[in-house]
């Protein structure tokens, strides 16, 4: 084998220089991938300089080793380098092409576009600040009879008082008897009573009826009663929780209430609460003003009552109180008609109603 | 219950201003309604005096009056009223004011060429009353007050209070009552009674009175007093009596008439007056005829009523003259032409009289304070009030009084402990200040200290019990005084509040508004033949008096009212509606046939994922797997499996028969009902859109036992890969997916985790009445890595238990 040539050391930079060229006009991927292939591939020409180092005297061969092992290294680098370039190049070119009309409109989804009623948001709200004073749900019938809806509440047979209620009446029964549709959610204190020892301490909302029709009444409409038994609650403790009642449906502190004496057969003595407020062109202001608008009726509840449930009149006593849902959430979200809370059109449905999550918290400050 | 400041006042001494007797009114259980001063709109009136007059120049009806109303300078106005005349003292009013009468503000004039300034009044300008023949004329005392407002001259500057009285307080139908309840809460004294009444009569009452009544129904009237006046002369009644009656909105009548009425708003206690020469023999209070034709009577009102053999009734000889406490009669009455009468003063009981009242349907002063319930004592009094005013206004000579029977005495004296005020109200009042506060409204008090006796006055019906008189001693003392006291926290921690039906009817209610559906609020009564096509509209679920006839069942479901609502809606122009309701339908009367259910509907293309077009989203009409996934959904969200709940296809009739079913737990418990609504449905109910619905039936949810930990248990998943297979088999079409995804599972209960229907098609290539349908099975393996021959085997079972089940054949 005649001696091979070795190279000289001009002869690497030309080399160096030659790849450096080469790598930087490969214009895409592939071509590099052959540049790099015909430098550094196994018969690259960087790895054939590699295998003539055998031939070479030990201490020629370490600086000439040295060389091109820099060599490689800097053509390395430069790959790597300009591959970097070529996929940032390739990306920016795929990306000017990529682009949509951001401006077309999407749905915000099922979650936005449903209502809850504005009666069932105020059941809720009412049933948070209850909930925190202790208070459980109750409930009863709204087909009621005669005897839970006025004679247990201590509304006899040809009582005025029943003249006021305006009450529906179902057809005879055959044993005489006449079934009603409930005037107020008082019978459910009756009916709570019956069902359980005292000490009781619960709300009952619900759909109330009575036949009568202009703009705040309405043939159906819903109440909340309250009602606790024990052995010493009395007025103050009424007084109490409709004043912290009513600060925490309205969200405000200086609710001002105004307790005046009335008559309901159920209650001795009896109550109707009046809340001040003032009225600025069709908004109204709780809290402020000159003028009260009736919230609700109360009174201890009434001895008669307590014995027709077995209760002992001389040990308990307790209060009880009836409020109108749909008027608090007319005074509280500003509708202006009730008639319209069960016309069930669209529009108005979900001006006034609430999105599911809204879900009332006191934590939350109910409303917000 | 109206009245004037200036009649209270007869009866009440005080020097409390207007607004201090309206709060305190109001405060102490006689609410405020209304208050009127008719003063008001005459403010801008004057009393005035025409000092000359001259011919107008120019029109011969017309004078030119030279007016002095108490200012520097006379005013000239131009009047054509026939009584304008020097000398008349007027009524007159400036440029600027506002005419009642009219409804117009005043103006400088030119009539005829001549400049008026200001207006001399009638009557009607005023608005006092029709009169407008000429202008008004005051006494020549008024010369006095030329330039003072008309209205106080005039004694018109009296506001007029309307309080709403509580059935409870049947004293307070007359102005004294009220005046008495004022004087007890600090605003006054309460006068002493007007007129002591002696009885002057010498003569006995020519007219037999006489009560007939069985002794079971002795109650209906236990006491009838009468007493003659003769020799009268009826006439208009005295002026001002006239303006009392006036300012509370009563029309006068003639003197006996309205000294009747006044007495009743007065002093609560109603009367009446008969003509004495059209009574025959022995008046009596009975019972209507029990037998034979029902006894008719024309009564003041015009009309002709039957009396009853419930109702009291006032008879003489000739028939029955009135029913009463209710109604007197026409032919009987009080005329302008009466020269005697026998004035009526009984005690009609309550409950009879409410009946009778109700059953006629008859409204009058008189009923609302019998069925109230009367002071049973003022039977005297008040015939003798009136018998004086009689005298006074009309002359004659009166008899003595004729009584049958004697005033019912129920003595309500109550054994009562002075504490029991603090105990109720939480109010620490003294003694003395609750005794002072039953005395001063006329309850009598026996005994010392704090354990008392007190007995009602027997104007007080309602009083009958120790909370009756602490009611009474803390709206007098006020109830303002009550201290709001923290009700005590019973838990030291709170804690659900909510039965596990409520939290499901919450939860339910955000599940759905969450599906984009809204909620309504529909009435609960229905049209009954929109109940008839929902299974409802039975008898017993008829309101006797609906408001209307679309208003007369209740509802069997919650359906047909958000069908109608969805028809309200599209008749707007709103074609996709997604609506929900939740409330109680009523399968019968009894609490328990009263159930509470969730129900919605979609109509046109009100999908979840929105409705109408879009760009990216194909638009299409709801169909039932739409409310499938609703109901699916709110199933889910109450803790059950939905994928593992039977489905029926026995839904209800308003349902399409093959496009819906019924999820339910067993051949009793009914959780659900979807689908799309039966053609026949909706063109009863006249929807055009293509409309979907469902029904939840909330009380069937399963309620969860509550567990005693809320640890969620440890997370089981397997660290080896689950491996997928799809199989796509032709089936007959009316193969249900469920049938075969059941066989399916079957064939590998251990490791079968998921089957996915990814696909359903049909083809004329699958043959006739043939289907595909693609099913992705998810294998997890538990304890080892699965071989392909397990896979292999796995799926040869499923293709023949699929085979099996439902004939379906794996496609090729």
């Amino acid at each position: 084998m005649g001696k091979a040539v070795l190279p000289s050391t001009s002869d690497l930079t030309t080399l160096e220089t030659d790849i450096l060229q080469e790598i930087a006009e490969a214009h895409d991927l592939n071509a590099l991938e052959n540049t790099r292939v015909a430098a550094l591939g196994k018969k690259g020409r960087i790895s054939a300089l590699m295998k003539t180092l055998g031939q070479m005297a030990p201490e020629e061969r370490k600086a000439f080793g040295q060389s091109v092992n820099k060599i490689k290294l800097t053509v390395s680098e430069a790959l790597d380098m300009r591959k970097a370039d070529l996929a940032h190049a390739a990306m920016s070119e795929r990306l000017a092409t990529e682009r949509a009309d951001i401006t077309l409109p999407v749905r915000p989804g099922a979650l936005n576009d449903g209502r809850i009623h504005p009666v069932s948001q105020v059941m809720d709200e009412i049933t948070e600040i209850f909930a925190d004073m202790g208070f459980s749900i109750a409930e009863g019938p709204e087909i009621e009879t005669d005897d839970y809806n006025f004679t247990k509440l201590n509304i006899p047979k040809e009582h005025p008082a029943r003249q006021e209620h305006d009450t529906f009446y179902l057809a005879d029964r055959d044993d005489g008897t006449r079934l009603v549709l409930r005037t107020h959610t008082s019978p459910v204190q009756i009916r709570t009573m019956e069902a359980n020892d005292p000490p009781i301490r619960v709300i009952a909302p619900g759909r109330v009826y009575r036949c009568d029709s202009d703009q705040t009444h309405t043939p159906m409409f819903h109440q909340v009663e309250g009602l606790v038994i024990d052995e010493d609650t009395h007025m103050g403790h009424l007084k109490w929780v409709l004043e912290e009642f009513a600060k925490s449906f309205f969200e405000i502190d200086n609710v001002e209430m105004r307790f005046r004496a009335s008559h309901f057969p159920f209650t001795e003595p009896s109550m109707e609460v009046d809340i001040r407020y003032s009225k600025r062109g069709d908004e109204l202001r709780i809290g402020e003003g000159d003028d009260w608008m009736e919230i609700l009726g109360c009174g201890m509840v009434h001895p008669k009552v307590l014995e027709h449930v077995g209760y002992d009149p001389k040990k308990l006593q307790g209060f009880a109180f009836g409020v109108g849902i749909d008027r608090l959430a007319m005074l509280k979200y500003g509708m202006p008609d009730l008639r319209a809370f069960f016309a069930a059109d669209l529009r108005w449905l979900k001006h006034y109603g609430f999105r599911t999550f809204d879900v009332p918290t006191l934590a939350g400050g109910l409303s917000s | 219950m109206k009245f004037t400041i200036s009649w209270l006042k007869e009866h009440l001494d005080t020097k409390a201003s207007l607004d201090e007797i309206l709060d305190k009114l109001t405060m102490i259980g006689l609410e405020v309604e209304e208050v009127v001063n008719p003063a008001e709109k005459l403010g801008d009136f004057v009393v005035a005096k025409v000092v000359k007059t001259e011919p107008h120049p120019d029109a011969d009806k017309l004078k030119l009056c030279h007016v002095d109303y108490g200012a520097k300078e006379t005013m000239r106005v131009v009047c054509g009223a026939p009584n304008a005349r020097t000398d008349l003292i007027g009524v007159y009013a400036k440029e600027g004011a506002y005419i009642p009468g009219g409804d117009f503000i005043l103006k400088k004039a030119n009539i005829r060429g001549v400049v008026s300034s200001g207006m001399l009044c009638s009557e009607r300008e005023l608005e006092l009353s029709e009169e407008h023949e000429g202008i008004i004329e005051l006494p020549a005392s008024a010369e006095k007050k030329l330039g003072k407002p008309f209205a106080e001259v005039a004694g018109l500057d009296d506001p007029m209070i309307d309080v709403y009285i509580t059935p409870n307080r049947p004293d307070c139908l007359g102005v004294r009552g009220i005046a008495r309840d004022l004087a007890a809460a600090g605003l006054g004294r309460l006068k002493p009674p007007a007129r002591p009444f002696s009885e002057k009569g010498l003569k006995t009452c020519p007219v037999k009175i006489e009560l007939k009544f069985p002794k079971a129904e002795a109650d209906a009237c236990p006491v009838f007093a009468g007493r003659a006046i003769e020799g009268l002369k009826n006439g208009p009644s005295p002026e001002w009596m006239q303006i009392r009656l006036k300012a509370i909105g009563l029309r006068p009548i003639n003197a006996l008439v309205d000294v009747t009425n006044y007495i009743s708003y007065d002093q609560g206690r109603p009367l009446h007056v008969y003509d004495i020469a059209r009574l025959k023999g022995t008046v009596r209070a009975r019972l209507g005829a029990k037998t034979g034709k029902p006894e008719e009577f024309t009564a003041l009102d015009g009309n002709v009523y039957k009396a009853g053999p419930d109702m009291t009734v006032i008879a003489d000889d000739n028939g029955v003259l009135g029913l009463g406490g209710v109604i007197g009669g026409e032919d009987s009455g009080a005329t302008e032409q009466t020269t005697g009468v026998l004035i009526e003063s009984a005690y009609f009981d309550p409950v009879r009289t409410a009946k009778t009242g109700r059953r006629t349907n008859i409204i009058s002063d008189a009923r609302f304070r019998f069925e109230r319930g009367i002071d049973p004592q003022s039977v005297m009094p008040g015939l003798d009030y009136a018998t004086d005013l009689i005298l006074e206004i009309c002359g004659g000579t009166a008899t003595k009084a004729a009584l049958a029977g004697s005033p019912p005495d129920p003595k309500h004296t109550i054994k009562f402990d002075c504490d029991q005020v603090e105990r109720l109200t939480g109010v620490k009042l003294k003694t003395g200040e609750i005794k002072k506060i039953l005395k001063d409204l006329g309850f009598k008090i026996d005994g010392k200290g704090e354990k008392v006796k007190v007995t009602a006055p027997s104007w007080r019906p309602d009083i009958d019990g120790a909370a009756d008189l602490v009611e009474e001693v803390i709206r007098i003392a006020g109830i303002d005084r009550v201290e709001p006291e923290p009700l005590p926290r019973r838990h030291g921690v709170s804690r659900a509040v909510l039965t596990p039906g409520q939290i499901h009817t919450r939860r339910t209610r955000r599940v759905l508004a969450g599906r984009g559906l809204t909620e309504a609020v529909t009435w609960s009564f229905i049209d009954r033949d929109e109940a008839k096509l929902f299974g409802g509209g039975g008898d017993e679920l008829e309101l006797a008096n609906p408001m209307s006839s679309e208003m007369s069942s209740m509802r069997p479901g919650l359906l047909p009212g958000l069908m109608s609502a969805a028809k309200r809606n599209e008749d707007r122009g709103r074609a996709d509606v997604a609506l929900f309701e939740i409330g109680q339908a009523y399968r019968g009367t009894e609490p328990d046939d009263q159930y509470n259910a969730a129900s919605g509907i979609r109509t046109g293309s009100a999908n979840v994922s929105g409705s109408g077009r879009h760009w990216d989203i194909e638009s299409k009409d709801v169909d039932l797997f739409e409310v499938k996934a609703d109901v699916s959904a709110v199933l889910e969200s109450l803790g059950l499996n939905p994928g593992n709940i039977q489905i029926t296809r026995d839904a209800s009739t308003w349902f399409h028969p093959g496009r819906s079913g019924v999820f339910r737990l067993g051949p009793k418990i009914i959780l659900a009902e979807f689908g799309e609504m039966h053609p026949a449905t909706m063109s009863a109910m006249d929807i055009e859109n293509k409309t979907v619905g469902f029904e939840i039936f909330l009380d069937n949810m399963p309620r969860g036992k509550r567990r005693s930990s809320r640890s969620k248990g440890a997370l089981d998943i397997s660290d080896l890969q689950s491996v997928t297979r799809d199989f796509a088999f032709i089936l007959a079409t009316d193969v249900d997916a469920g049938e075969v995804v059941r066989a399916a599972r079957a064939a590998e209960k251990a490791l079968i985790s998921d089957i996915n229907v990814f696909d359903i098609f049909e083809d004329e290539s699958l043959g006739e009445n043939r289907k595909s349908l693609g099913l992705e099975v998810t294998l997890q393996p538990r304890d080892k890595t699965l071989t392909d021959p397990e896979i292999e085997a796995i799926g040869e079972r499923i293709v023949a238990k699929v085979a099996k089940a439902t004939g379906g054949q794996l496609r090729g």
